[in-house]
């Protein structure tokens, strides 16, 4: 089963590269509108509390936005260290997308960042509010050329085939291919939930240590709120995505339900553990006639099932678990925040049992962001481009050794920087506020971080 | 159209590649000589490239992304070949943009690590940039003789940035620091002197292609304001670096601006001598390029983008302009 050859490698180092990198992007697209918002707030209230959370929230924005820059540079680098025949065959797709990304997405972000971080005594409070929009507006950016490039190797259109190489025929058809409109709104979605729980689950651990400043409990009440308008809609959109999968990638959707064979009536299985080797998944909890109703809207619907797909699908017990995972999250999200949003619409604060699951679910988002992408893109197996071009027909050849040896460096790296990363903002979020700035005006030479 | 568009996108890749190597650079530098400052001289070292140095390495992306748009095989071969130094770069990047941010965030206890970190980091992506250089000149060809060649770029790229960052602080920094500046800026200039020396005199040994480039009579005279801009560059860099009195009187500047020209010159030299190839004598830029399609519809962003981009960074350039204090974040929580 673990044929740890060149490929595995290559797909277990890009796919730990990717994942990493993706737990920062995650927070900053929906933290940067929150930041925007929050800097409205306090230009429209003038209510210092606003520009509190502002300053608060845009260091550990910084702090995550440097850690996806890093490991988005190593993203540039590894399609072509790693999938060196899908640059030279897919080039022509790939590359204007990414490029569109850099160019209108990651200098404004990076640029216009410091004058957000820094630009308190030298800019305009005007100058400030546009540059929060356009760092807003640029990671959104980033997210829509990247996803579009996502969407188009998962739903491929609008190209030709020539001695083996992709060309663009109509980039309209490209970018705008039938997943990329579920995939952005799935995924914006998924970025602000992510973000909403931060923030609501670092206010609340504040909240029950008791180290909360004066702006804790508006930014609990932003996230909650905005938790609880979310998580609902999202399972909506994550619907909608589902049935787009169907109507393109059948053999993934059969993978996430683990359908064994195409038939009439099929039941959803809740849980279970599925045997490829036996085509059968054990020990399964059912719902009768599930399936076809959700995937058909039908009780007795047709469900294409991997029998049709033989050799093409993908692993089946990884992306079953990890769909479960992400839906697990997503019911929990809309659990926990309704509850919470319940009791500051009666005018209180949540309960401690409440409070504490907030506090659990702060980074809730990124487990449930890195179950649905693992079922995305390990559904998409075994093609890196939908039925036209092969994982195993791009990889580079590696000796495993090589790739073995900087897979384990990469794992050792992430491993520190993501418990920094936790460490860091469990500091941050757990030091006494100094409210004392509450009383006057914020005062005028800044304080410096020491 | 066709056959021009690769070449502008080999004007663009060299652009933002030099503009890479400048701005990285005075960051990267800094990172280097940050062991040398006291604790409150490196507060304000790290401040005087806080609100640049994302932007800095944005640049490298898009060069790459350049190199993968516009000439995918070039990238596919280009990223294979340095499969090692590539990854060990993206370490060393990886580690000094994290501690950066971590550094001012973190426990005080923890502050030591970081700035290790920070200058561990720079030293590792410098030193990494210098083999990348030094293997892309030969050709992606590992004789012993280009190996020792790259060996040796590898060990004086960082006195490069050393300079650079020197220049830098001298524009961002007064007093004690501005001395020391000083004193770095000289005591890296003979290794950077040097470095640029073994390589003029080496790549042509290396690669018979790069010699006719440049010994064949026409040819070596028309190209003689590049050695000459050099040395000329190289010489008021060195003159102001000697005499404080100079550097005092509002000619600090000279050391980056002499610094940057010495760069101008080096990549126009590295581009002549590379023409026609994108990897020397492998894969000509016309072999390499991508499909004239996609090459139109991304010039057609880079010509709207790509002057705004400059423009807002000569914006906040601009903003941010003077003397560095010590870094704020505004109000602290």
């Amino acid at each position: 089963m673990f044929d740890l050859d060149a490929t595995t490698l290559a797909r277990l180092q890009f796919a730990l590269n990717i994942s990493f990198h993706i737990l920062f992007p995650a927070i900053t697209i929906g933290l940067a509108w929150l930041l925007l918002y929050f800097r409205v707030r306090f230009t429209t209230t003038r209510n210092e509390a606003w520009e509190y959370a502002y300053y608060f929230w845009v260091k550990i924005f910084a702090l995550t936005f440097a850690l996806g820059v890093v490991t988005g540079v190593t993203m540039s680098f590894q399609f072509g260290t790693n999938w060196p025949g899908f640059i030279e065959r897919a080039g022509n797709i790939s590359g204007p997308l990414l490029g569109y990304e850099v160019l209108t997405a990651f200098f404004i972000e990076a640029t216009f960042l410091a004058i957000m971080l820094f630009g308190k005594d030298r800019v305009s409070n005007r100058v400030h509010l546009v540059a929060a929009a356009l760092v807003a507006l640029g990671t959104t950016m980033s997210a829509f050329w990247i996803l579009s490039l996502n969407s188009w190797m998962q739903t491929p259109q609008g190209h030709e085939i020539v001695d083996g190489k992709f060309y663009a025929v109509d980039w309209f058809a490209v970018i705008f291919n039938p997943s990329f409109p579920y995939r952005l709104a799935h995924m914006t979605t998924a970025s602000l939930l992510t973000a909403a729980f931060l923030i609501a689950g670092v206010s609340a651990g504040r909240m029950i240590r008791r180290v909360d400043g004066p702006a804790t409990a508006l930014v609990l009440k932003t996230g909650v709120y905005l938790a609880a308008l979310l998580a609902p809609m999202q399972v909506l959109i994550g619907d909608m995505h589902g049935l787009n999968t169907l109507e393109h990638q059948p053999a993934k959707i059969a993978a996430i339900e683990a359908v064994w064979e195409t038939d009439r009536g099929v039941p959803f299985t809740l849980l279970g553990w599925p045997d490829e080797e036996r085509r059968e998944t054990h020990f399964a909890i059912e719902i009768p006639r599930g399936s076809s109703l959700i995937l058909t809207h039908d009780p007795n619907g047709e469900v294409r099932g991997l029998d049709e797909f033989a050799g093409r699908h993908p692993p089946v017990a990884v992306v079953f678990f990890s769909f479960r995972i992400m839906v697990g999250i997503g019911l929990l999200m809309i659990a926990v925040s309704w509850s919470a949003a319940w009791a500051l619409r009666r005018g209180g604060v949540p309960g401690p049992l409440v409070m504490r699951a907030l506090s659990v679910m702060t980074f809730a988002g990124w487990v449930a962001t890195l179950a649905g992408w693992i079922t995305t893109e390990v559904g998409r197996q075994p093609w890196i481009v939908y039925e036209a071009l092969s994982v195993a027909e791009v990889v580079a050849p590696h000796p495993a050794g090589k790739v073995a040896g900087t897979l384990i460096a990469y794992t050792v790296l992430y491993a520190f920087l993501l418990a920094s990363y936790i460490l860091t903002l469990r500091y941050m979020g757990t030091k006494p506020a100094k409210s004392l700035r509450m009383l006057g005006p914020l005062p005028a030479p800044l304080v410096s971080e020491r | 159209m066709d056959a021009i568009l690769p070449l502008v996108f080999l004007a663009i890749m060299g652009l933002s590649l030099v503009l890479y190597v400048i701005l990285d650079g005075y960051d990267l530098g800094i990172g280097l000589l940050l062991p040398l400052a006291s604790n409150d001289e490196k507060d304000t070292m790290i401040a005087a490239i806080g609100p640049f140095w994302d932007a800095n390495e944005t640049w490298l992306v898009l060069g790459v992304g350049v190199l993968l748009i516009a000439f995918p095989a070039a990238h596919a071969l280009v990223l294979t070949s340095l499969y090692i130094p590539v990854t060990v770069m993206l370490f060393g990047l990886i580690l000094r943009g994290v501690s950066f941010d971590f550094r001012v965030k973190a426990a005080t206890h923890q502050k030591r690590m970081w700035n290790r970190a920070f200058a561990g980091g720079s030293l590792i992506a410098s030193v990494a940039q210098g083999w990348m250089l030094g293997s892309y000149i030969t050709g992606l060809a590992p004789s012993p003789v280009n190996i020792a060649f790259s060996v040796l770029i590898a060990a004086t790229m960082p006195a490069l940035y050393v300079v650079l960052g020197a220049g830098w602080l001298l524009l961002k920094t007064e007093g004690e620091l501005f001395d020391k500046a000083l004193a770095w800026g000289r005591r890296a200039m003979p290794f950077m002197g040097l470095a640029m020396l073994a390589i003029s005199i080496s790549t042509p040994l290396v690669s018979e292609t790069i010699r006719k480039a440049w010994f064949s009579l026409p040819n070596f005279i028309g190209l003689l304001p590049i050695p000459l801009a050099t040395l000329v560059a190289f010489g008021a860099v060195y003159w102001v670096l000697h005499r404080r009195y100079v550097a005092l009187a509002g000619y600090a500047w000279i050391v980056l601006g002499g610094t940057v020209l010495m760069c101008v010159m080096a990549g126009l030299g590295l581009a002549y001598s590379l023409y026609p190839y994108i990897v020397l004598d492998r894969l000509t830029i016309w072999e390499a390029a991508a499909a004239p399609s996609s090459l139109k519809f991304v010039f057609v962003g880079v010509a709207i983008v790509l002057p705004f981009t400059i423009a807002y960074t000569i914006f906040v350039y601009r903003i941010f302009h003077g003397k560095a204090t010590s870094l704020s974040y505004g109000q602290q929580d």
